[in-house]
C-alpha cells in the first residue's frame, strides 16, 4: 500500500484583498469579487521565496510523520518560481531538511501542476523499491503583471506530501492528459508571464482536467458519487465548481478543499492545499479526488483512500488555522514585497 | 624597567577630506617628537594601532608605509602593526609599554591612525570587529549588539533612555573645550532625547561618529626620559583581556569581563583602588558603553552606573571627570587611533597642559575596547 | 565569499550547533573545542530544538547591508531550550515583543550576492502562537 505518509502546509501570513487591488487599477471590486470568487490573496514576505516555503511545509511534514531525514530518498520540488533558474531549490529543501547527501533530486516545472507530478514520481520509485519515502512539494511564489487580471488572484504558498508505504491515505491510482497547449507560459528572462485571455478556459483548463479525471474514473471504473471529496485546480473559485458540475460532482464534494476564495491561486500549491484541507478532517476509508492542471498543458489525476492511519495523525496546525492567521497589507507594501518596484 | 610618556602628538579628528591616512599619521607623528624634543634618530621602534587600513584605504603593510614616511626607513629600526578592531590603539600601547618595560627598548613609538573617509561604508567595515559570520550576518550590527546590551541593562537596573542622552550631552559640553575635538558644539537632553533611533533604544545621539584621525604617544625608559623631560607621566600599569568575540557567547551582556578582569589586574600592579584615579577616557562608542565602563571598572557597584551621570560625578567638574577629551561621541571615533587618543588626553591632564578642560588629577586611566568587548586595555597614569 | 557561505549551509539551514558531552554544555554557533573543557572536551554536532526565549532585542533603523530592505527589522538575543544563545532576526512585530517571549526556528532568506549572485538562506525566528 503505498500513498501519503504525512504531509504539511505553508501559507505567507501576509494578505491583500482584491478591493485594495481594484482601488489601485481603476476596476470594480465587487465585479471582480463575483467573477473570480476570490476575495483576497497571500502574499509572501520581503524574506520568503519558493525555497523558505518549500522548506517551511516539508519541516511540518516530516514533524508529523516523526521518521528520520536520513530515510528520504528522493526530493522533488514543483514550482513555476524557483528562486534560481539554474540551480536546484530541492538541494536547499533537502540540506534543511537534514536529509543528508544520498537522494534522489531534481527541480519540475509544469506550470501549476509541478507538484502533482512530483508525488507521480514518487509512488512509482517506492513502488519499483528505489525509495522508502519520497518528498514532493508544490511551492510558489507566483507573479503577476501589475494591473494584469491575474494579479487578483497571483499568491505564494506551498504543500509538502511525503509519499511511502503505511500511508495515511493509500494512491489508489493516478492518471494523467497532456497536450501541447500554450494558454500561459513566461518566456526566459521575461519577470511575468503571457496568458492567453478566455482560451485559457475551454481548451486548457476544463479539457485537460475533465480529460483527466474521466480517464482516472474509466481505468479504477468508479463514478463521482464513490468520492466524499474532490479537489480541483482552483485559479479562481468559478473554474472548479464548474469542472466539477461538467464531470457530475456535487458542490459539497468541492467546498471543503476549495481554498482559492481565502488566499488565492497558489499555483503548484493550489490542489495540494486544497488536498490539505481535505485531509484535515477526512476520516478511514472516505475517498478523495485530486486533480491538478498546469498550463502547456496537461492534468494529473488521483484517487485516495483515507486509511485508519490517519487517526493518530497530528494534523494541527489544519489548513484553516494558517488561513485564518494573517496579516492585511496595502497595495504600495504589496508591490514593495514583491520587488515590483525596482531601486 | 619604569615607563615614562615623553612626549604625545594628535591629529585634528573629523572627516579630513585634503588629508590622505600617510597626511594624518605623520601631522601626529611631527607633533609627538616635537613634544618630546626628539630629532627622530632616538627612536628604537614603532607599534602601530589601526584596525583595518586594507579596507579603508586598500593598503597593507602600513608598519613599512609609517617607517617610510616618518622619514625613519634609513634608521632601520622595526616597526609593528597591531590589530585588534578598535582597540588597536590601545594594544598598540601595551606593546609598547612591554617593549620599553622589558628593558629591550629605550625610546619608542606607540601610534594610532585610521583614514575611513575614503569609503561609502566606513561603518559596515568597523561592525567587522563584531562576528561577521554568527552577528553581523544575522543582522546585527555593532549599533544592534550595544542596543541589545542597552535593553537589558536598562530592564535589569532601571537604566533610562535618559541617562544615555546625559552621557551624550556631557561629553558634547566637554569636547567645546577641545580645539581637536570633531563636535565643537553643545546639545541639549531634548535634541539627544530627539534624535532618530539608530537601533532602539539607542539614538543618533548615543552613538560615537566614526572619523579619521592619529594619535601618538612617545614612551621611553625613566633613566632616559629624564633627559628629554621636566614633566614625564609614568604608566603605573598597561593590562589587555579578551572574552568571547561574540555577545551570544557571554556570560552576562550587561558586563563586560574583559574590561572587569583588565582593571583589576591593573589597579593591583599600580597599587591602587578605583577611588585613587582622578581623571578618565572610556570607550564610549556608544552612550550605554560609558555607564557599564563606570560599573566595570569599579567606580560604582553594578546596575548602577547611571546614577554617576546622573548626579554629575562624572562631569568635568565632578568627582571622578570621565572622558574631559569629549569621548568617542564627540571627539570622534578613529577607530585604530582612539586608544592612543585616549593615552594623549590623559597624559595632558596630569601634566597640566589640557588647557580649558584642565582637571586636577594626579591618577589617570584610559579603557579602550574592542568591538562589543572581546579585547580590552586599561592603562594607569601618574604625574 | 562563496565558499565561505557554502560551508556554513548545514549550520545555519538546519541550526546544527556543539554539546560537549565532558560538562554538558551546548554551544551555538558549533565550535571545535569546548571553551570550558578544552582538551577534556568531546565535542560532538547537535541539532537544536529550534524553540527558545527571547533575552534581549533591538529594532534596527540602520541596516545592514542585505537587511536594508527589511528595516526597521528586530534583532534578538535568544536562549534556545537547550542552553546555548543566538543572536537572530526575529520576525515579528517590534510592539508585541516582551522578555522571555517564546519563539521558534524558520527558515528564511537573509539576502543574496547582488542580482546575480547565490541567495543566502538561514534560520530566523517568529513568536510562538
Ligand atoms: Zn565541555
Amino acid at each position: 500500500m503505498v500513498g501519503i505518509v504525512s504531509y504539511g502546509t505553508y501559507i505567507p501570513r501576509y494578505r491583500i484583498v482584491v478591493d485594495e487591488i481594484a482601488r489601485i487599477w481603476g476596476e470594480d471590486a465587487e465585479v471582480v469579487k463575483r467573477g473570480l470568487g476570490v476575495e483576497q490573496k497571500s502574499v509572501p514576505g520581503l524574506d520568503e521565496d519558493t525555497a523558505t516555503i518549500a522548506v517551511e511545509c516539508a519541516r511540518e511534514a516530516l514533524r508529523r510523520a516523526k521518521i528520520d531525514p536520513k530515510k528520504i530518498g528522493a526530493v522533488f520540488v514543483g514550482s513555476e518560481s524557483h528562486p534560481y533558474v539554474v540551480k536546484p531549490t530541492g538541494t536547499v529543501v533537502a540540506e534543511a531538511l537534514g536529509v543528508g547527501n544520498e537522494y534522489f533530486c531534481a527541480d519540475l516545472e509544469f506550470a501549476c501542476k509541478a507538484g502533482t507530478a512530483g508525488i507521480q514520481i514518487c509512488y512509482a520509485m517506492v513502488k519499483a523499491g528505489m525509495i522508502d519515502y519520497g518528498v514532493a512539494i508544490g511551492a510558489d511564489t507566483s507573479q503577476s503583471r501589475p494591473g494584469d487580471a491575474l494579479e487578483f488572484t497571483a499568491s505564494a504558498g506551498g504543500a509538502c506530501f511525503i509519499i511511502g508505504r503505511n500511508c495515511i491515505a493509500e494512491i489508489e491510482g493516478t492518471f494523467s492528459f497532456t497536450s501541447d497547449t500554450p494558454d500561459f507560459w513566461r518566456r526566459e528572462g521575461q519577470p511575468y508571464p503571457s496568458h492567453g485571455g478566455r482560451f485559457t478556459g475551454q481548451p486548457a483548463y476544463f479539457r485537460h482536467i475533465f480529460m483527466a479525471t474521466k480517464g482516472l474514473l474509466e481505468k479504477l471504473g468508479l463514478k463521482p458519487s464513490d468520492f466524499n471529496y474532490v479537489v480541483f485546480h482552483q485559479p479562481n473559485a468559478k473554474f472548479p465548481m464548474r469542472v466539477a458540475k461538467m464531470l457530475g460532482f456535487g458542490k459539497e464534494q468541492v467546498r471543503t478543499g476549495l481554498v482559492v476564495p481565502y488566499i488565492g491561486n497558489t499555483y503548484s500549491g493550489s490542489s495540494l492545499i486544497g488536498l490539505a484541507s481535505v485531509l484535515d478532517v477526512a476520516k478511514p476509508g472516505e475517498r478523495i479526488l485530486v486533480t491538478s492542471y498546469g498550463s502547456g498543458a496537461g492534468s494529473d489525476s488521483f484517487s485516495f483512500v483515507v486509511t485508519d492511519k490517519i487517526e493518530e495523525f497530528e494534523r494541527n496546525p489544519t489548513v484553516l488555522d494558517k488561513i485564518r492567521e494573517c496579516e492585511f497589507i496595502d497595495y504600495g507594501t504589496y508591490v514593495k514585497f514583491m520587488r515590483k518596484i525596482r531601486r | 624597567m619604569r615607563v615614562a610618556v615623553i612626549g604625545v602628538g594628535c591629529s585634528k579628528f573629523g572627516e579630513l577630506w585634503e588629508m590622505g591616512f600617510r597626511d594624518i599619521m605623520i601631522s601626529a607623528g611631527v607633533e609627538a617628537l616635537e613634544d618630546a624634543n626628539l630629532e627622530g634618530k632616538e627612536i628604537e621602534a614603532i607599534y602601530v594601532g589601526n584596525m583595518s587600513a586594507g579596507r579603508y584605504v586598500g593598503q597593507e603593510h602600513i608598519a613599512s608605509l609609517i617607517a617610510d614616511y616618518s622619514g625613519l626607513a634609513d634608521l632601520h629600526i622595526p616597526c609593528v602593526r597591531v590589530e585588534a578592531g578598535d582597540a588597536s590603539g590601545g594594544v598598540a600601547l601595551r606593546q609598547a609599554y612591554m617593549a620599553v618595560a622589558s628593558g629591550m627598548h629605550d625610546v619608542v613609538i606607540a601610534a594610532g591612525a585610521e583614514k575611513v573617509t575614503d569609503v561609502p561604508n566606513a561603518v559596515e567595515i568597523l561592525s567587522s570587529c563584531a562576528d561577521v559570520e554568527w552577528e553581523v550576518f544575522n543582522g546585527a550590527n555593532l549599533p544592534a549588539l550595544y542596543a541589545m546590551i542597552a535593553r537589558m541593562h536598562m530592564r535589569r537596573y532601571g537604566t533610562k533612555e535618559e541617562d544615555l542622552a546625559m552621557v551624550s550631552v556631557k561629553n558634547h559640553k566637554n569636547a567645546t573645550l577641545n580645539p581637536k575635538a570633531m563636535f565643537r558644539r553643545e546639545i541639549d537632553l531634548e535634541t539627544a532625547l530627539n534624535s532618530p533611533y539608530v537601533a532602539e533604544p539607542l539614538r543618533l545621539f548615543d552613538c560615537s561618529p566614526i572619523c579619521d584621525g592619529a594619535s601618538v604617544v612617545i614612551l621611553a625608559s625613566e633613566d632616559v626620559a629624564r633627559k628629554y623631560t621636566d614633566t614625564p607621566i609614568y604608566i603605573e600599569a598597561c593590562t589587555q583581556a579578551s572574552d568571547y568575540l561574540a555577545l551570544q557567547s557571554r556570560r552576562d551582556i550587561t558586563t563586560m569581563d574583559s574590561v572587569v578582569q583588565a582593571s583589576r589586574k591593573a589597579y593591583k600592579i599600580a597599587g591602587i583602588d578605583p577611588k585613587d584615579v582622578d581623571v578618565v577616557e572610556v570607550h564610549d562608542s556608544f552612550t550605554i558603553a560609558e555607564i557599564i565602563a563606570y560599573e566595570d571598572l569599579g567606580f560604582v557597584e553594578k546596575g548602577r552606573g547611571a546614577e554617576l551621570v546622573r548626579e554629575g560625578v562624572t562631569m568635568l567638574d565632578g568627582e571622578i571627570p570621565v572622558n574631559p577629551s569629549g569621548g568617542l561621541k564627540a571627539f570622534g571615533h578613529a577607530v585604530g587611533a582612539t586608544g592612543i587618543r585616549q593615552a594623549v588626553e590623559i597624559v595632558l591632564q596630569l601634566r597640566g597642559d589640557a588647557g580649558k578642560r584642565q582637571v586636577d588629577a594626579e591618577m589617570g586611566l584610559s579603557l579602550n575596547v574592542g568591538g562589543t568587548g572581546g579585547t580590552a586595555v586599561v592603562t594607569v597614569f601618574s604625574r | 565569499m562563496l565558499p565561505k557561505f557554502w560551508r556554513k549551509i548545514r549550520f545555519r539551514y538546519g541550526l546544527i550547533g556543539s554539546y560537549c558531552e565532558n560538562c554538558g554544555n551546548y554551544y551555538y554557533p558549533p565550535r571545535n573545542l569546548c571553551p570550558r573543557c578544552r582538551r577534556k572536551g568531546k565535542v560532538k554536532e547537535v541539532q537544536f530544538s529550534g524553540y527558545g526565549r527571547v533575552l534581549s532585542w533591538s529594532v534596527v533603523h540602520d541596516a545592514v547591508e542585505n537587511f536594508w530592505i527589511s528595516k526597521p527589522y528586530v534583532v534578538a538575543l535568544i536562549e534556545l531550550d537547550e542552553g546555548a544563545r543566538i543572536i537572530a532576526p526575529l520576525d515579528c512585530n517590534p510592539r508585541e515583543i516582551e522578555e522571555g517571549m517564546r519563539v521558534r526556528a524558520v527558515f528564511r532568506k537573509f539576502g543574496e550576492d547582488g542580482e546575480e549572485g547565490i541567495i543566502h538562506y538561514g534560520t530566523k525566528f517568529v513568536p510562538i502562537g
